[in-house]
């Protein structure tokens, strides 16, 4: 029998396992696919709100401000790429400067410090490369950028470290109320007794509430779609850059990345097929168009990918962090619609408190591990990488040439405490294949590193997802045949 | 009368061959397109370039050739052939693998050079 | 201190190591990050390399092999699995230093008067033409496919689509089909195709496989893997035709839709980019506007014939040697060679006006019939090239007369003259 049992490992799973990982707790992460944050928490706009937007008194309002007051210390001690770039919010309008004044006030109210109105000349000086034609622009120093994926990963590592289970590849299937109370789970690997259960499945945490009982709210997906640009493109702007919420959406960002290359989008398109992540032309279109507005210089051609991400949005405005009450310790962690990356680290916290007042006793560990480090050789001095090389020739070894990746930066991630099992987790663990040339020349090279350090056949080894095969088959094949031919 | 596009080297000329007329083949910018333009009509052939297993070295596979050309319509089974083949590192270059490839005359050898592992 | 550092071993760095060393330059350093010289020749296993080199036609690794062997015949130092990661172009006569990570001697710093940038291209990708759909797997560059294929012995897919017909698409096409797979169809968005025409012939028509001209992919579907690609035909404007779609079941497409030259390190160093080539701007003897820097091969510009590539190599490396013995010049000559109509790049892209007759390399931006080049300088003089067709996908070499090259002022221009010719 667990204690806790969390359905789903993206960045609201991962940050609460990492807060339950402090008590000792027997707690399990059951996740549906092969890989941690491999939703939502991969494809988003990679920004850690200010806080301005949600009504103030809203749940979300709160732990948008709190979990970006976190986000700093703890991408600090889990070694996460972060950079504090500040955002501009513009107004490209005289009518626009009043939805600034909204916010701003609003922002106050929410507890969002340094918040700042620009004039056009103030604004300009800061962006250069901004739409001269804007009228003014709200500044809010605290947003950031971040890596969302390594940002959830570092948590789910980190919860592992220190003795949480992570099941992958484990999707519940099942939820059977147990008489004495807790919930018995099934899924293809069996059935699991817990006491609490923790809904944090994201897209399809309506689907997993429903094996329970009838949910009275429900996901309403909605597709975003990105560009991502070359590194050539990475310093077109310094800071987040937002347009005003308006008639025809939210607005399109220009950000820089924490990997140094440029992020445009996304566009708004409800969907109905959860697993639906095209970026149809009209999109990208969209996109565009909308970007050219705020930035009219971005150079689309320097574009290295696009790609689509879908919002866990709900039929609720606020977030649903809430027990069911029917049965008080079934917790959905559900409709983590935006700000839902900023506020993930408030949100696992907030979920200890909940699963504390229904009745679980959490006793803090002796030991708890609060530091991660990972090796990356782009961020060290020539000293140090010779160090590293010494220690371990293979960290001399180039893989991907676009980001410079290392043999030995990937064999690490494939001994990791969440270890890679696909291409597409190694590129999301230490970036080969997020370059230029897209794993054009390193994808064969990393497969076969996969292959070689899983000790599985390299056909096996997937892109992304199971069932995302690379090989079809070996050629030559044939019987062969000794002697004469 | 027939055209064609000879493809004996990148310039690819545009030859007009006359079948009434010996193969008589016009068009063609040197020598070997006449040759390639009465040959493609009568007898269509192709160098064969593929690969065969490896074993003993670090590669699995080694680039292979017919040391000539072969008739188009033997190179599915000179394909199914070249699935029993299995070379032993090291290999020369232009070493035979398979001499007289199902009796065509053509030898199928290494085009690389494979030192032992 | 090395008097020459040659940054990769393709077929490009082979040439200009190996000239180099004949022309007498003795401390000469060749560095390739991968573990084997010989570059994307390796790969290349199909026959048609080197009939204007060699005067007789061998395969990737054959055509490499020569060069290799020519290069053991030398005292060039090589150095495998060793990436350069950046140029600083030395002061005022300083040596240049080429920073490299490898796994034997780790992060170093190199010093050398001279450098060649031999770095090769590397291949456009999905998201360079923002391909719509979803992102399934299967979507390969060509290139990557034919790594697999032809070094690691694995198929990567079975049903087929291949978009663009750049060359190794085509070559792809066949050598897929040879072993088992079955190509659909090969898309092109232009209305001519992009690689040479005889590959046209022997592996798309030898196999029976459609060319679709003027078409292009609008839709992929697949959440996993791939299962189907959307092809439409485009108007004159490359829009897709609304109303023409065609739907293909397939589980792979292959893109061979152009090659980049790869110049990131070139970028860094400060040196003048042409932004039609995405290579350096260099005179007629390779060398860039930072004097003591050459460049050659698929990194100044894409060719198409590996012959060509070796040509010009061998020219840049001797004229490092030139440059080390002696003989250097101080920037770019003034003398440019400009783009007139029809003409999509030159290489060179300047000339010393005293350097007698002039190779020069370029593109023209369609397709015609019979139609000849003219090159014309701001003395009224010119001299006309004639060929029975011209296309983009066929890089052009002509020699312009000394006449020409020493009475220009500031410039020449080459422009495409179409019929009366």
């Amino acid at each position: 029998m667990y204690d806790v049992i969390l359905i789903g490992c993206g960045v609201v799973g991962a940050a609460t396992a990492y807060q339950l990982a402090r008590y000792d707790l027997k707690v399990a992460v059951l996740e549906a696919q092969n890989d941690v944050a491999n939703g939502t928490t991969k494809a988003n706009s990679a920004i850690l709100h200010a806080g301005y937007d949600p009504e103030p008194g809203t749940r979300m309002a709160a732990l948008n401000v709190e979990g970006n007051k976190m986000a700093k210390e703890l991408c600090r001690k889990l070694d996460v790429p972060f950079r504090p770039v500040g955002s501009l919010l513009l107004a490209l309008s005289e009518a626009q400067k009043t939805t600034l004044q909204t916010l701003y006030v609003r922002g106050l109210a929410n507890g969002v410090p340094g918040l700042a109105l620009l004039d056009r000349e103030a604004t300009l000086a800061m962006e250069p490369g901004l739409n001269p034609e804007l009228t003014g622009a709200l500044y809010a120093p605290t947003a950031a950028i971040v890596n969302p994926w390594e940002y959830a990963l570092a948590m789910a590592e980190t919860a592992v470290v220190n003795g949480v289970e992570l099941h992958r590849r484990c999707p519940v299937t099942g939820i059977r109320p147990l008489p004495e109370g807790g919930f018995a789970l099934q899924t293809p690997r069996g059935e699991w007794q817990t006491r609490f259960v923790v809904n944090a499945a994201g897209v399809n945490a309506d689907k997993v509430h429903t094996l329970l009982e009838p949910v009275p709210w429900k996901i309403t997906p909605n597709r975003g779609s990105y560009f991502l640009l070359d590194k050539a493109e990475g310093s077109r702007v310094g800071h987040v850059i937002f347009q005003c919420p308006g008639p025809n959406g939210k607005g399109v960002l220009v950000a820089p990345t924490v990997h140094g290359n440029l992020l445009v989008g996304p566009d708004a398109q409800p969907v109905e097929d959860r697993r639906d992540l095209g970026t149809p032309a009209s999109a990208l279109d969209f996109v565009r168009t909308q970007a050219r507005r705020s930035v009219p210089g971005i150079d689309f051609s320097q574009n290295i990918r696009n790609f689509a991400g879908i919002r866990a949005n709900s039929d609720q405005e606020d977030f649903i962090i809430q027990p069911s009450p029917a049965y008080p310790a079934f917790l959905d962690l559900a409709g983590i619609k935006s700000p839902g990356l900023t506020a993930a680290p408030a949100i696992g916290k907030r979920a200890v408190e909940l699963l504390a007042e229904a009745g679980l006793v959490c006793r803090p560990k002796a030991q708890f591990i609060a530091e991660r480090h990972v090796v990356r050789m782009d961020r060290l001095s020539p000293a140090e990488k010779n160090v590293q090389i010494a220690r371990d020739p293979r960290y001399g070894r180039v893989i991907c040439r676009c980001e410079t990746v290392t043999e030995g930066e990937i064999v690490a991630a494939l001994h990791s405490p969440i270890p890679a099992l696909s291409i597409n987790g190694v590129k999301r663990r230490c970036n080969a294949g997020m370059g230029r040339c897209q794993g054009g020349f390193c994808g064969p090279r990393v497969q076969e590193i996969i292959a070689r350090e899983l000790g599985i056949d390299q056909t096996a080894v997937p892109m992304d997802q199971d069932g995302s095969w690379v090989l079809a088959g070996e050629t030559k094949t044939g019987r062969e045949v000794t002697g004469d031919v | 009368m027939k055209e064609i596009i000879c493809i004996v080297c990148p310039r690819g000329c545009q030859l007009t061959v006359d079948e009434a007329n010996g193969y008589a083949v016009t068009g063609n910018g040197c020598p070997r397109g006449a040759a390639y333009g009465k040959s493609e009509l009568q007898n269509p052939t192709r160098v064969l370039t593929s690969t065969v297993r490896l074993t003993g070295a670090a590669l699995r596979r080694l680039p292979v050739k017919t040391d000539r050309a072969i008739p188009k319509g033997k190179l599915r089974e000179a394909m199914a052939l070249l699935d029993t083949v299995v070379a032993h590192a090291p290999v020369t270059e232009g070493q035979v693998l398979v001499a007289d490839l199902l009796g065509t005359g053509a030898n199928l050898v290494a085009t690389r050079e494979i030192p032992a592992e | 201190m090395y008097d020459l550092i040659v940054l990769g071993g393709g077929p490009a760095g082979l040439a200009a190591a190996c000239r180099a060393w004949q022309e007498g330059v003795r401390r000469i350093l060749l560095v390739e990050r991968d573990d084997a010289l010989g570059g994307i020749l390796n790969q290349c296993i199909h026959n048609g390399f080197g009939l204007h080199r060699f005067s007789e036609e061998l395969t990737g690794p054959e055509y490499a092999g020569r060069y290799i062997r020519m290069l053991g015949q030398t005292g060039v130092e090589v150095r495998l699995a060793t990436m350069a990661l950046q140029i600083l172009p030395g002061q005022d006569g300083a040596p240049h230093e080429v920073h490299t990570l490898s796994p034997t001697h780790g992060y170093e710093v190199l010093q050398t008067r001279a450098i060649v940038l031999a770095m090769g291209c590397r291949e456009r990708t999905r998201g360079a033409i923002a391909l719509p759909g979803e992102r399934p797997a299967g979507i390969f560059t060509a290139g990557a496919a034919q790594r697999y294929l032809n070094i690691e012995g694995y198929l990567v897919g079975r049903r087929v689509v291949i978009l663009g017909s750049g060359d190794i698409g085509l070559i792809m096409a066949r050598r897929m089909t040879l072993e088992g797979a079955k190509v659909l169809a090969c898309v092109e968005v232009m209305p001519y195709s992009g690689g040479l025409t005889r590959n046209i012939v022997q592996c798309l028509q030898d196999y029976d496989i459609p060319l679709y001209l003027s078409h292009t992919v609008t839709d992929i579907k697949g959440h996993d893997r791939l299962e189907q690609v959307t092809v439409s035909q485009v108007d004159a404007n490359r829009r897709p035709i609304p109303g023409t779609e065609m739907v293909f079941d397939c589980d792979t497409l292959l893109l061979s839709v152009g090659l980049i030259p790869e110049n990131e390190l070139t970028r860094q160093a400060g040196i003048e980019m042409d932004r039609r080539t995405h290579g350096a701007v260099v005179s007629e003897a390779m060398q860039t506007s930072v004097p003591g820097i050459f460049a050659c091969g698929n990194v100044l510009h894409v060719h198409d014939l590996v012959d060509y590539v070796s040509a010009e190599s061998e020219r840049a490396g001797a004229a490092a040697a030139a440059y080390l013995q002696g003989n250097p010049s101080a920037s770019l000559p003034s003398l440019r060679l400009d783009n007139g109509a029809g003409i999509a790049y030159t290489v060179p892209q300047r000339l010393h006006p005293g350097i007698g007759e002039a190779q020069v390399f370029f593109r023209v931006n369609r397709v015609t019939g019979p139609a000849a080049v003219v090159a014309e300088n701001d003395a009224g003089e010119t001299s006309r090239f004639r060929r029975l067709r011209f296309a983009p996908g066929e890089m052009e070499r002509i020699t312009l007369p000394a006449n020409l090259v020493a009475t220009a002022k500031e410039h020449i221009t080459l422009r495409l003259e179409e019929g009366s010719v």
